[in-house]
């Protein structure tokens, strides 16, 4: 189950000023949820475009109907990574941005391009996409839970043979006790 | 902004400043000069940099050095 959204948005400042500004995103008063920054993984390419991995930690904040539905989930934070490509000669940002963990419960994935406003050569317009799956609520079974049944089935496959010897076992020791018994009275 | 790893929260606020700097004054105006005045020294000296792999220098390892 997959559910899609797309949006476009305008920021009033300029290429230039918004890509820098990236870099200095955190902290700020609206991201009180991101605890960590790291840049792990950084590379100009030799077409001259910056790669960056950045790993970020958020609080879980869930409703409380999920906290009781996962209460597994509850104390671990959110891990994030977000991939970008800054391409100043076309003056583009690609983002990538995903969770690492909590990824049986949900996957969200963003892809976020940053180009020049048609309109206006001194805004930056945001194109964003967004994917959320889940592979609690969906109506094929993932393939964990088919891989799950079948080892259900060979298990108990595997019992009823195991008790059908033991039985089998019990039943021949039983008939040559009688035999031994029944010599004993000849 | 913190590190995941606390004792590196400093560490990275000075990676972060020097990044920053690189990016806004160099890489966005297409300033590659860095590199390209060491590339162009380089080029001028002949040295055979170019189509090396990584951690290889292309040759074949025998399995007991001899």
């Amino acid at each position: 189950m997959v559910k899609y959204f797309l949006g476009q948005s305008v920021l009033r400042s300029s290429w230039d000023q918004v890509f820098a500004a990236f870099w200095q995103r955190y902290p700020n008063p609206y991201s009180k949820h991101v605890l960590t920054e790291d840049i792990v993984h950084r590379e100009v390419t030799p077409d001259q475009k910056l790669l960056s991995r950045r790993l970020l930690t958020k609080t879980n904040r869930m409703p409380r109907w999920a906290e009781r539905l996962f209460p597994a989930n509850v104390a671990h934070s959110v891990y994030v990574l977000e991939d970008s490509i800054v391409d100043p000669q076309n003056q583009t940002m690609t983002t990538f941005t995903w969770n690492i963990n909590h990824a049986r419960l949900m996957v969200v994935e963003e892809r976020c391009v940053y180009c020049v406003n048609s309109d206006n050569s001194g805004w930056t317009e945001i194109r964003r996409e967004a994917w959320v799956s889940s592979s609690l609520f969906g109506e094929a079974p993932s393939k964990t839970l088919v891989e799950t049944a079948k080892e259900a089935k060979e298990k108990a496959k595997e019992t009823a043979l195991a008790a059908t010897e033991k039985a089998k076992d019990l039943a021949s020791k039983a008939a040559t006790k009688q035999q031994q018994q029944q010599q004993q009275f000849v | 902004m913190n590190s995941v790893g606390e004792a590196c929260t400093d560490m990275k606020h000075q990676y972060d400043q020097c990044f920053s700097r690189w990016f806004a004054e160099k890489f966005l105006n297409g300033d590659s000069s860095g590199t390209r005045c060491i590339q162009k020294a380089i080029k001028e000296k002949e040295i055979p940099i170019e189509e090396l792999e990584f951690m290889s220098h292309g040759k074949e390892k025998p399995e007991n050095s001899s």
